[in-house]
């Protein structure tokens, strides 16, 4: 039997990647519908965890799993333009409230890089670790290339990104309600912008209304941080 | 769906060349979104149609294409062992004051209270049409 070449074939196959990051966020889907929704399982923060220890216990390269989940990855690109459906559905109420997501996509981006940024600073994070920290509230290709330009990490700014997001997914709903924020447009755009493009799909959960608001503040957030971060970054 | 799925591909294409062709600092996929309203506004397609049903479709599916990302969270963690607190703390903490700030931010500029901006009546929400609702989680 042919165990080593089985191995070096099936390790690095986009067949095996897309089989296993699939069947894996379907298992976790599953139980999270099985457990009443709770945040803590919420599906892409489970999957990312059991695969993730997956490739460290069967020694495969995160760079060749990544490869080979390619197809994925590629289809955020279309999801991002389609994006565009929900946002005309509630093109009434978004052209209403213009000012108000304006006011908070401007505000909310030129925040998060200050907090991100000095927070970091603050507590003995270094200078690299800080701007990686930055562009945190952009989506995952526009933190990565703010990161590098301004001398931080990519590998790393995706990292904060990817928290950014999953706070949002786990917790967002939750601090929401606590903070009695019950708006639907401002639940949506608190998640658009804080939390991207994870964000936006947990704010479609909730309902069209949210997920239109999230998916325009996203966008917005990504453009602004990219416009106004090196003017606020030492 | 095919063809909808056609004219997503389009836009989004049209976006990466305008952005390159440009140098404007924005991913290609927001320009495309924008193309893709316009033209959603020029055509109005039903809810029956191949477009609506290829742009549905993809925005149901968003969580499992970040799955490979996310997995690389996972991957870079020991890079900045020595650093895990600053990052773990300045992640979440900014993460929340920016959430809670830009939800405050939000309710404080909603059209419609007090008699701001265009439509119902003062205090109401906006909310509660087409099925949406207040608060579903």
């Amino acid at each position: 039997m042919r165990f080593a070449e089985t191995w070096a074939w099936l390790s690095t196959s986009p067949l095996f990647a897309l089989t296993v990051t699939v069947g894996t966020y379907w298992a976790a889907d599953k139980v999270w519908e099985k457990s009443g929704r709770h945040p803590l399982l919420t599906p892409l923060l489970v999957a990312a965890a059991v695969i993730g220890g997956l490739l460290v216990v069967l020694g495969i390269d995160y760079e060749v799993y990544a490869d080979g989940a390619g197809v994925l990855t590629f289809l955020l690109g279309p999801a991002t333009v389609a994006l565009a459906l929900p946002l005309y559905h509630q093109a009434a109420r978004v052209k209403e409230a213009a000012a108000m997501v304006l006011g908070v996509v401007v505000v909310g981006s030129v925040f998060s890089i200050l907090a991100g940024y000095w927070l970091t600073v603050w507590l003995g994070g270094s200078e690299e670790l800080a701007l990686s920290m930055a562009p945190k509230s952009s989506t995952t290709p526009i933190a990565m290339a703010l990161a590098e330009s301004l001398g931080g990490w990519a590998p790393v700014a995706v990292m904060f990104v990817m928290v950014a997001g999953l706070a949002g997914a786990v917790m967002g709903p939750w601090v929401l309600t606590l903070a009695r924020i019950t708006d639907p447009r401002a639940r949506g755009l608190a998640l658009g912008v804080a939390s991207h493009g994870i964000g936006t799909s947990r704010a479609f959960q909730e309902g069209e209304t949210q997920g239109a608001f999230s998916g325009l503040a996203m966008g917005l957030t990504g453009l602004t941080i990219s416009l106004v971060i090196p003017l606020l970054v030492p | 769906m095919l063809g909808g799925l056609a004219i997503i591909l389009a836009c989004q294409l049209l976006g990466e060349v305008l952005v390159r062709l440009t140098g404007v600092p924005v991913p290609g996929p927001v320009v495309g979104m924008v193309l893709f309203f316009c033209w959603l506004l020029w055509r109005r397609p039903r809810e029956d149609t191949s477009t609506v049903r290829a742009a549905s479709t993809l925005v149901h599916y968003l969580p499992i294409m970040f799955l490979p990302s996310t997995v690389g969270f996972i991957a870079y963690g020991p890079q900045i062992a020595s650093q895990w607190l600053p990052a773990v703390v300045a992640s979440l903490v900014s993460w929340l004051l920016t959430f809670v700030l830009v939800g405050w931010l939000a309710m404080l500029l909603r059209p419609g209270r007090r008699g701001r901006g265009a439509s119902g009546p003062p205090g109401a929400s906006g909310g509660g049409d087409s099925g949406t609702g207040e608060v579903a989680a």
